[in-house]
């Protein structure tokens, strides 16, 4: 593999090409790699000011009162924070940029089922981001990123503006997942069958139908908010004999689902980094194929646990708590399955590695939380406290955000056809989750305490907790900085990659780093699993 | 996966026109139906006729028939999802305190 | 664009597979309201009887027959394509549209008479009114707007479809683009049948 190392870098993919522009090479591109790529810059670059809008929120609790803003910008703060992390980064963020870009390579195909379409996606979800973002400059909502009724009817903040820009994002949403069913369903290379899947594409089919599924009916209910404040059709309205809590279910319908979208791809890389690592075949293939399938059904049962307050009927909320117990099952199926691999496996250990260990760690944290949050009566104590946003950060950032980070930096030298150094990387790593920890789990006391959530102010008996959790926001920041500064310096300098630096065996590791256009000379016949490492397999 | 060409089935005319009379004739029959009978009748028939309109519609107007099997099984995840959602929602609002 | 290998190979199957996928979103859309609906049918079951009987269930019916109709013509101009007659598929298409627009010509003229009575949201024979009746009606509105949109969309696409077949980038050899507009106007019109019962029949 020495020969890889000399390779010029501009290769494959990302080679200029004869008679176009370099702006209209990416901007009209239908490469699925191309789009994979610009979902990656803009979506971390909305990543990056969702995390300076979280970095603020926390400086403003320094001290008590108001400290560097007003108790209404810090409700401008959340929801946008909200908003941003939530449906411009952690729900796109792995199907968008590694599943685009992975996804045709891994089945042996040459790109999506209808590559137009993929990049029309691109182009909804950067006209949802903007607008968005033109909130900020008119006047934010205040609601918190889920928009309840009444409040968001009655508010005078640009409420619809925001709402349409979630709109715009659901079907840039709901075309990707599609492009990948279809994908999945038409475009295997001969010998690819069900069970040769990678579990990363198992994990973004299913996916891929939750946002089918359960996206448009947030898609509606968005309309009917917007239907709501322009014409006051009255559904959410309680004056006009609306139901709130209708807006509740339609709203959870879709936002728990949302975060099986955000999960289970992020899962999937975890399924696909372990058994690399590891050295063996994955433990438990099947299951961890079947819970995906499992977590995307069970998972669509149990959004009333978000509820439990709201005066919903209490024989609702026993069915809902139930199910939420359930859904800890396939949960728990994949993390002893990848605990059952690592178990005599010959286990290298290097950074995508040490990033699913942190993820492993943290995820069942966030998930055993979880289950606190789901008995009901515990509920009812730790309802809107910051036990809830330490829980869901730890699910999110903790679960999502570490498996997406894991991602990067095992296919990066994939994608860019670079490598990253290594030991900045693995510094950055270890000070991400001593920040990570030092924010969010005193949240989980102050929680436990009953400080609530979206207060910009705080009894003086949290100060305490409260400094811990700002000081560990400046270590997650500024690892987050240096982690992603390290990549970017990597993308433009770093060495040469070779075509498999893991030693891998999945298909998109059989092409050049990074790979050529339309991926293979000829599409592959494949004749074994995605995780065999037999010698000469 | 290589052979994507799958021979296309012409549906003839006269079977389109005759799904077209029956649609026309459950139309008349629903709305002649409307407001009569016992009360969980006038719920339950309008929604049982136009469950087989709708049938015949996706059947033969859209060619559900001669797809492939997997469009069907695509049928059982959506009629799933809206039972097992109006289910839930229904222990909401109709044991509400 | 010439590739060596040509990725944009015709593959039917999936290109009907994604649009179906497609119409399922639509259908979840709608799906929406008519929960709604069904909720608030059995909170406030006389005012949305009430309200029910002021709708025209002739007006009603009529639209369900010209939709109906439409969507025969539809399926029609495919077996015309199928068959390679290009001058009756674009005689079908152009009766599909026309009847498109009888239809949304209908509704212009239901919503005028319901807006004549001050029964719209905000209008004055719903002000105060927290009986249900404003709510039958703000879901009525709604979901017939959304509605007539679609339909509004289905017949801009007809014709986009009926440009094609015209220039012959549509033919009886590579149809699917036709089929695929087919299929979403009959979704229009599923929708329209279940609609139907839920605004005008359930009395
Ligand atoms: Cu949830």
């Amino acid at each position: 593999m020495a020969a890889d190392n000399t390779r010029g870098i501009r290769e494959g993919y990302l080679a200029s090409e004869p008679g176009k522009g370099f702006i209209a090479s990416w901007l009209l591109t239908t490469d699925h790699k191309r789009i994979g790529i610009l979902y990656l810059f803009s979506i971390l670059s909305f990543f990056l000011v969702g995390v300076v809008f979280g970095l603020l929120m926390r400086l403003e609790l320094i001290s008590r009162g108001p400290t560097i803003m007003e108790a209404h910008t810090y409700n401008a703060f959340f929801t946008l924070h909200g908003v941003i992390m939530l449906f411009l980064f952690i729900i796109p963020v792995v199907p968008s940029i590694f599943g685009n870009f992975l996804l045709p390579i891994m089945i042996g195909a040459r790109d999506v089922a209808f590559p137009r379409l993929n990049l029309l996606s691109w182009y909804f979800y950067m006209a949802g981001a903007l607008l968005a973002l033109t909130t900020l400059i008119i006047g934010p909502a205040d609601t918190g990123w889920t928009f309840y009724a009444p409040y968001s009817l009655r508010t005078g903040s640009s409420v619809s503006l925001a709402v349409f820009s979630v709109f715009v994002l659901g079907i840039s949403s709901i075309l990707t997942g599609l492009n990948f069913v279809v994908t999945v369903h038409r475009l295997r290379a001969p010998g690819m069958t069900w069970f040769r899947l990678p579990l990363f594409v198992w994990s973004l089919y299913a996916t891929a139908w939750i946002q089918i599924i359960a996206t448009p009916i947030l898609g509606v209910n968005l309309l009917l908010v917007m239907a709501e404040r322009f014409f006051g059709i009255g559904v959410f309205d309680p004056a006009k004999g609306g139901d709130p809590i209708l807006y509740q279910h339609l709203f959870w319908i879709y936002s728990h689902p949302a975060v099986y979208i955000m999960v289970l791809p992020a899962m999937g890389a975890v399924s696909e980094i372990v058994p690399v690592f590891a050295r063996r075949v994955i433990f438990g293939y099947k299951a961890i194929a079947y819970s995906s399938i499992g977590i995307a059904a069970v998972g669509s049962l149990v959004w009333g646990h978000h509820m439990f307050v709201s005066g919903f009927s209490y024989t609702a909320a026993v069915y809902f708590s139930l199910f939420t117990f359930f859904v800890a099952i396939p949960s728990a199926i994949k993390v002893y399955n990848w605990v059952g691999t690592l178990y005599k496996g010959s286990i290298v250990m290097d950074t995508p590695f040490y990033f699913v260990l942190a993820f492993i760690f943290l995820f069942s944290i966030g998930g055993l939380s979880g289950l606190i949050l789901g008995a009901l009566s515990v509920n009812v104590h730790l309802h809107d406290t910051y036990f809830v946003v330490a829980h869901f950060h730890y699910i999110k950032f903790g679960g999502a955000g570490f498996g997406m980070l894991a991602a990067l930096h095992y296919w990066f030298p994939k994608i860019s056809g670079r490598m990253y150094n290594k030991r900045v990387a693995n510094f950055a790593l270890v000070f991400l989750f001593i920040g990570f920890n030092t924010l969010y789990f005193p949240m989980f006391i102050l929680g436990y305490e009953g400080m609530p959530r979206r207060y910009f102010d705080y009894l003086p008996q949290y100060v305490l907790w409260q400094h811990v959790s700002i000081v560990g926001s400046w270590i997650l920041g500024a690892s987050i900085f240096t982690m992603i500064g390290n990549l970017l310096v990597a993308a433009f300098r770093g060495a040469a990659a070779p075509m498999n630096p893991w030693g891998a065996r999945t298909l998109e590791w059989q092409v050049s780093s990074p790979p050529p256009k339309e991926n293979f000379e000829t599409i592959p016949e494949v004749t074994r699993g995605p995780y065999d490492f037999r010698e000469g397999a | 996966m290589d052979a994507k060409e799958t021979k296309e089935r012409i549906v003839g005319a006269p079977t389109l026109f005759a799904v077209w009379a029956a649609l026309l004739g459950l139309t008349w029959l629903t709305v002649d139906l409307s407001g009569k009978g016992m009360a969980i009748f006038v719920l339950a028939a309008p929604f049982l006729i136009a469950s087989a309109k709708a049938f015949l519609v996706v059947d033969y107007f859209m060619r559900l028939k001669y797809e492939p099997s997997i469009f069907r099984y695509i049928f059982l995840i959506v009629f799933g999802t809206i039972a097992v959602v109006s289910f839930l929602v229904y222990q909401d609002v109709a044991y509400r305190q | 664009m010439s590739k060596p290998h040509d990725i944009s190979h015709r593959d039917y199957t999936g290109a009907k597979l994604g649009m179906w996928l497609f119409l399922f979103t639509e259908f979840f859309l709608f799906f929406g309201p008519v929960l709604l609906y069904a909720v608030f049918r059995f909170r406030y079951p006389h005012a949305f009887i009430d309200a029910s009987l002021k709708l025209d269930a002739g007006v009603g019916a009529l639209n369900t027959v010209i939709l109906l109709t439409s969507s025969l013509c539809m399926a029609l101009a495919i077996t015309a394509m199928q068959r390679g007659r290009k001058g009756l598929t674009l005689f079908l298409l152009a009766l599909t549209v026309t009847l498109g627009s009888f239809f949304l010509v209908n509704k212009y003229f239901e919503w005028g008479a319901k807006f004549a009575h001050g029964l719209y949201p905000g209008g004055e024979a719903l002000a105060g009114n927290a009986d249900g009746t404003a709510i039958f009606y703000g879901l009525y509105f709604f979901t017939t707007g959304l509605h007539g949109l679609h339909v509004l969309a289905g017949m801009a696409i007809i014709i986009g479809a009926a440009l094609m077949v015209h220039e012959g980038r549509i033919n009886s050899t590579d149809f699917v683009k036709l089929e695929n507009t087919g299929l979403y106007w009959h979704l229009v019109d599923v929708v329209w049948i279940f609609l139907f019962p839920v605004f005008y029949l359930v009395r």
